[in-house]
C-alpha cells in the first residue's frame, strides 16, 4: 500500500473518559477492522509501533508473517504475537552461501523448532509456508505433512536443501487440499536410483486441488504416466514447471491437459526417445502452443533445460502475451532469439544467458519496451571467458527500456560511460547489480576505476534500494555511495575499495542500509566499528576475506548485546590466530543459538 | 612472490577449479580456498600458468553464480557429441582445453556407511587420489559433525574408499592410475575398514 492510503486509514480520535462500554474494546475492534486493509509489511510494521493498542490490533490481524532471518525470532515468540498467521515466510542462510562461501551444516537444524511448532498447531490458521535457503529434512516434511491443519494449502521451497523425494511423497500423500507445491532451485539429497520415491503418484486419487506444481530442479526422472495422470485429474492446475527429463513430446501431452495455463516450465524442450515423441515435428509443437495461447492466459515461460533450438520459434505464437520469459538455462544465440523477440511487446521480466550477445540485447531493447526486470547471466562463469556481452548491450538496453527497474548484468569488462548512460536513461531503477567478472577490472576504454559509473547510479537513481558493485573501485566510489545512496537497503561489495574509509562511508552514509555483504575487501576493525550506531537497524552484516580481527569483532559484540556475532571459519588449516575468516552478524530476539557447528564461534 | 614459493603455495592450497583445466589444483566443492593471495598475485600467476592461456586460477564463489548453473552448461556440452561415455580419450584433454568448458564432467554417486544420504561428485574436479580423498573427507565428516557436534567420533582412518567399476565389481580405490580409475568408476562407496578387507593389497596413506 502506498503512503497515501496510510493517511486515510487514520484512527478515530480517542473520546474522553466515559462510563459506556470500555472504549478500548470498541476501538480495538474498529482498529482491527481498519488494519485488515493494511497489507504492505512496512506499513504493518509502522502501524504496530504507534501505541500498545495499535500493536495489539495489528498483531491480531497480521496474516502474512515474514521472519526474514529464521535465527532472529523463535517460533514460540512468533506464534504468541501473530496467532492469526495465514502465510509464513522463513528465510535462512545468508545469500553468499549460494556461492559456496558458507561451510555446509552452518545451521542445519534451524528449522526443527519451527516444524515442531507447526505440528503442535501453534499457528492454527496456517495456509501457506514459504521457505528460502533453509535446510529441511524428510523428517521435517513428514511431520508437517501429518500434522498441518486442514486449511494448509501451499508449500514453497526455494533454494532449500536437506530433503529428498521421500519428503515430497509425504507432502503429496498427506496434505489433502494442497494447492501449491513449488520446489524451486533446491539442492535435494541424492538417492539411489531404485530408492527414489514416486511422489507424483503419491497424490491421492480423484481430483486434486492443485493449482501450481513446480519441480524443475528435481534431478531424478519422474515416471511420465504418473505425471500425466496427475495433471489430468488436476482441473485447477494453471502453473506447471516440469524438470529436464520431460521431453518435448511429453510436454505437448501435458499442455493438452491444462487448458488455462498461466505459467509453464517447459522441461528439456527437446524431443526424447519415448513413445510420446514418436513422429514429433515442429508443426505439432506449434499447434500445442497455439492452443495454449488461445485463451490468452499464458504469461510466463521457463525451462528450456536442454533446448533443441529448431523448436524455439514455436513460442512466437504466445510471445505477444508473455510478461515473463526465462531462457537462462538455454544458450540461445542472437539468430535464435530474433524469430520471436520481435513479438514480445508485453515482456516485463527477461532472464537470458550472455550467449545472446550484444546483438540479442539490442533486439530486446528495440522490441521489449515494457521491460522492467532483466538478468543477463554468464554461459561461462569464468573470469577470463570469451566476452559475449559488453557495454554495447548495456547501453542499448538503457536506451530501449526506459522503464527498467531491476538489472543483473554479468560481463567481462565495462565502461563508466555505459553505466552513466544507464543511470540517466533509467531513473526508475531500484536494483542495479553489475558483475564485471574480471576482478579489479577498470573501465577498459579509459583505464580508470569504475567509481564514476557507480557514482552516477546512486546519484541519478533516487529509488535505488539494492546495489551490487564490481570492477576496480577506489574509496571514492564508496564516498559517492554513502553520500547519495540514501534509499539503499542492500549493498554487495566484492574485491573493492582501498581502505577502511570506504566502509566508513557506507556505514555512516547509507542511513537506510539493512543488508550488507562484503567479501575480499581491505576493510579492518576501524571500518567495522564506524558502523556501531547503525547495526541495530540492520538485518545482517556479512564480511568475509577482509582484515578483521578477533578484537574488533569482540568489541562489536560487547557494545551490541542484541547482535549475534558469529565468526565462521571456512579454512581451518589456514587460520591465523586472531584473524577472522567470515563475520556474520545479525540482530536477534533470541540471543546466540545453541546448536552451533565446530567451525562457528559466537562471541 | 618468487615463482618457486608460488608453486609451493599452489601445491598446498585447495581451490575450486573447472574440470579439464590443467594448471590449477581443482579443489573439492567445499568452501576452502585462498582468496587474497590469488588476487594479489594475479599478474605473476598469469605468467607462470603453463596450460592454455585461459587457465587462470579461480577463486571460491567468484563469479557469483550458483554452482548448479555452472555445472549445467558443462553437462550440456558433454551431451551434444555423444550420449553418455565417460570418454577415456579425454584423459589427454586436460592438457590444452579450450576456454569454453568442452570437456564435460563426470558425476558419480558417493555413499557412505552410516551417512544419512548420498552425495554426487564430479570426478573431473580432482587431479589425483589425494584431492579426491580430501574432498570426500570434507564432505562426509561435515555431515557427521553437524549432526552430533562430536567430530571425534568419526576417524577418517577407519574408512576405506571403494568403487564399483563398469563390470559391477567392488574395488579398492587407489590401485590403478587415476585416469584409468576415472574411466571405469561408476560410483563410489565409503565403507568401514573391516568390510573392505580383502578387496585390495596396497595400503593407503
Amino acid at each position: 500500500m502506498s503512503e497515501e492510503d496510510e493517511d486515510q486509514a487514520a484512527p478515530p480520535k480517542r473520546p474522553r473518559a466515559s462510563p459506556s462500554p470500555p472504549p478500548d474494546q470498541v476501538l480495538d475492534n474498529v482498529l482491527e477492522t481498519v488494519l485488515q486493509f493494511l497489507a504492505a509489511p512496512r506499513d504493518r510494521g509502522a502501524a504496530s509501533l504507534v501505541c500498545r493498542s495499535w500493536h495489539r490490533a495489528e498483531s491480531a490481524t497480521r496474516v502474512t508473517v515474514a521472519v526474514r532471518n529464521i535465527l532472529a525470532a523463535s517460533p514460540a515468540r512468533a506464534a504468541r504475537r501473530f496467532p492469526n498467521a495465514h502465510h509464513i515466510l522463513l528465510k535462512g542462510r545468508p545469500r553468499f552461501a549460494d556461492f559456496n562461501l558458507l561451510p555446509p551444516g552452518w545451521a542445519g537444524s534451524a528449522f526443527r523448532p519451527w516444524a515442531a511448532a507447526f505440528a503442535s498447531a501453534a499457528f492454527p490458521a496456517l495456509r501457506s509456508l514459504s521457505l528460502k535457503r533453509i535446510t529441511v529434512t524428510d523428517a521435517d516434511l513428514d511431520l508437517l505433512a501429518r500434522s498441518l491443519p486442514a486449511s494448509f494449502r501451499e508449500l514453497s521451497l526455494l533454494l532449500c536443501d536437506g530433503f529428498s523425494s521421500r519428503g515430497l511423497a509425504s507432502i503429496a500423500s498427506h496434505c489433502r487440499g494442497l494447492r501449491v507445491l513449488d520446489v524451486v532451485d533446491c539442492e535435494m539429497n541424492e538417492e539411489e536410483d531404485d530408492e527414489v520415491s514416486d511422489w507424483v503418484a503419491a497424490f491421492p486419487g480423484g481430483h486434486t486441488h492443485l493449482e501450481s506444481l513446480s519441480f524443475e530442479c528435481f534431478t531424478p526422472q519422474v515416471p511420465f504416466a504418473a505425471l500425466e495422470a496427475l495433471v489430468a485429474r488436476s482441473p485447477r492446475l494453471h502453473r506447471l514447471g516440469v524438470n529436464q527429463h520431460v521431453s518435448l513430446g511429453q510436454l505437448r501431452r501435458l499442455m493438452a491437459l491444462t487448458p488455462r495455463l498461466t505459467h509453464l516450465g517447459t522441461g528439456s524442450f527437446r524431443p526424447g526417445d519415448g513413445v510420446e515423441d514418436q513422429g514429433l515435428d515442429f508443426g505439432q509443437i506449434l499447434t500445442a502452443f497455439t492452443s495454449a495461447g488461445r485463451p490468452n492466459t499464458l504469461v510466463s515461460l521457463s525451462g528450456f533445460r536442454d533446448l533443441a533450438p529448431e523448436y524455439l520459434p514455436a513460442i512466437a505464437v504466445v510471445s505477444a502475451n508473455l510478461t515473463s520469459l526465462d531462457l537462462s538455462y538455454a544458450p540461445v544465440t542472437p539468430d535464435q532469439i530474433l524469430p520471436f523477440i520481435g513479438q514480445c511487446c508485453s515482456l516485463e521480466t527477461l532472464w537470458v544467458l550472455d550467449s545472446v550477445r550484444d546483438e540479442g540485447l539490442e533486439a530486446v531493447a528495440m522490441y521489449c519496451k515494457k521491460l522492467q526486470v532483466l538478468r543477463v547471466l554468464p554461459l561461462d562463469a569464468l573470469e577470463d571467458a570469451e566476452e559475449l556481452v559488453s557495454e554495447v548491450g548495456l547501453t542499448a538496453i538503457s536506451e530501449g527500456c526506459r522503464g527498467l527497474r531491476s538489472i543483473l548484468y554479468f560481463c567481462q569488462r565495462m565502461t563508466n560511460a555505459a553505466v552513466i548512460t544507464m543511470s540517466q536513461n533509467c531513473p526508475e531503477l531500484k536494483v542495479f547489480r553489475l558483475c564485471i567478472m574480471g576482478r579489479h577490472q577498470p573501465d577498459h576504454v579509459t583505464g580508470e576505476p569504475m567509481d564514476e559509473g557507480f557514482g552516477a547510479i546512486v546519484r541519478n537513481c533516487s529509488k535505488l534500494t539494492r546495489l551490487s558493485t564490481s570492477g576496480r573501485l577506489t574509496d571514492r566510489a564508496f564516498e559517492y555511495i554513502g553520500k547519495y545512496g540514501k534509499s539503499l537497503r542492500t549493498l554487495s561489495v566484492a574485491f573493492a575499495g582501498d581502505s577502511d574509509l570506504a566502509l566508513q562511508h557506507i556505514l555512516q552514509g547509507c542511513s537506510k542500509l539493512e543488508k550488507l555483504e562484503i567479501r575480499d575487501c581491505p576493510f579492518g576493525d576501524a571500518g567495522l566499528l564506524s558502523g556501531m550506531h547503525h547495526f541495530y537497524h540492520m538485518r545482517f552484516v556479512w564480511m568475509s576475506g577482509c582484515n578483521l580481527t578477533l578484537q574488533g569483532c569482540k568489541e562489536v559484540a560487547r557494545q551490541l548485546p542484541r547482535m549475534v556475532v558469529e565468526l565462521i571459519n571456512s579454512q581451518p588449516e589456514n587460520q591465523r590466530p586472531d584473524g577472522v575468516d567470515i563475520l556474520y552478524m545479525y540482530r536477534s530476539l533470541e540471543g546466540p543459538r545453541e546448536d552451533v557447528p565446530p567451525f562457528v564461534k559466537i562471541l | 612472490m618468487a615463482s618457486a614459493a608460488l608453486e609451493n603455495l599452489k601445491a598446498t592450497e585447495l581451490r575450486l577449479g573447472l574440470p579439464g583445466v590443467e594448471d590449477d589444483s581443482p579443489a573439492p566443492a567445499t568452501p576452502r580456498g585462498s582468496k587474497r593471495g590469488i588476487a594479489d598475485n594475479k599478474e605473476e600467476e598469469a605468467k607462470t600458468v603453463t596450460a592454455a592461456p585461459a587457465a587462470k586460477a579461480q577463486v571460491v564463489g567468484w563469479p557469483p553464480v550458483r554452482s548448479y548453473r555452472k555445472s549445467c552448461f558443462q553437462q550440456q556440452s558433454k551431451s551434444k557429441p555423444a550420449a553418455e561415455a565417460p570418454a577415456p580419450e579425454k584423459e589427454e584433454a586436460a592438457e590444452a582445453p579450450p576456454p569454453v568448458a568442452g570437456s564435460g564432467s563426470l558425476y558419480v554417486k558417493v555413499s557412505m556407511d552410516g551417512a544419512p544420504y548420498l552425495r554426487k561428485i564430479d570426478l573431473k574436479m580432482y587431479k589425483g587420489y589425494r584431492e579426491l580423498r580430501e574432498a570426500l573427507e570434507a564432505m562426509f565428516l561435515s555431515c557427521f559433525s553437524s549432526g552430533s557436534g562430536d567430530a571425534a567420533a568419526v576417524n577418517p582412518a577407519d574408512f576405506a574408499v571403494t568403487y564399483e567399476d563398469k563390470d559391477g565389481d567392488l574395488m579398492l580405490v587407489g590401485d590403478v592410475p587415476f585416469q584409468m580409475f576415472m574411466s571405469t568408476c561408476k560410483r563410489l562407496r565409503i565403507m568401514k575398514g573391516s568390510e573392505a578387507r580383502g578387496l585390495g593389497s596396497s595400503s593407503k596413506e
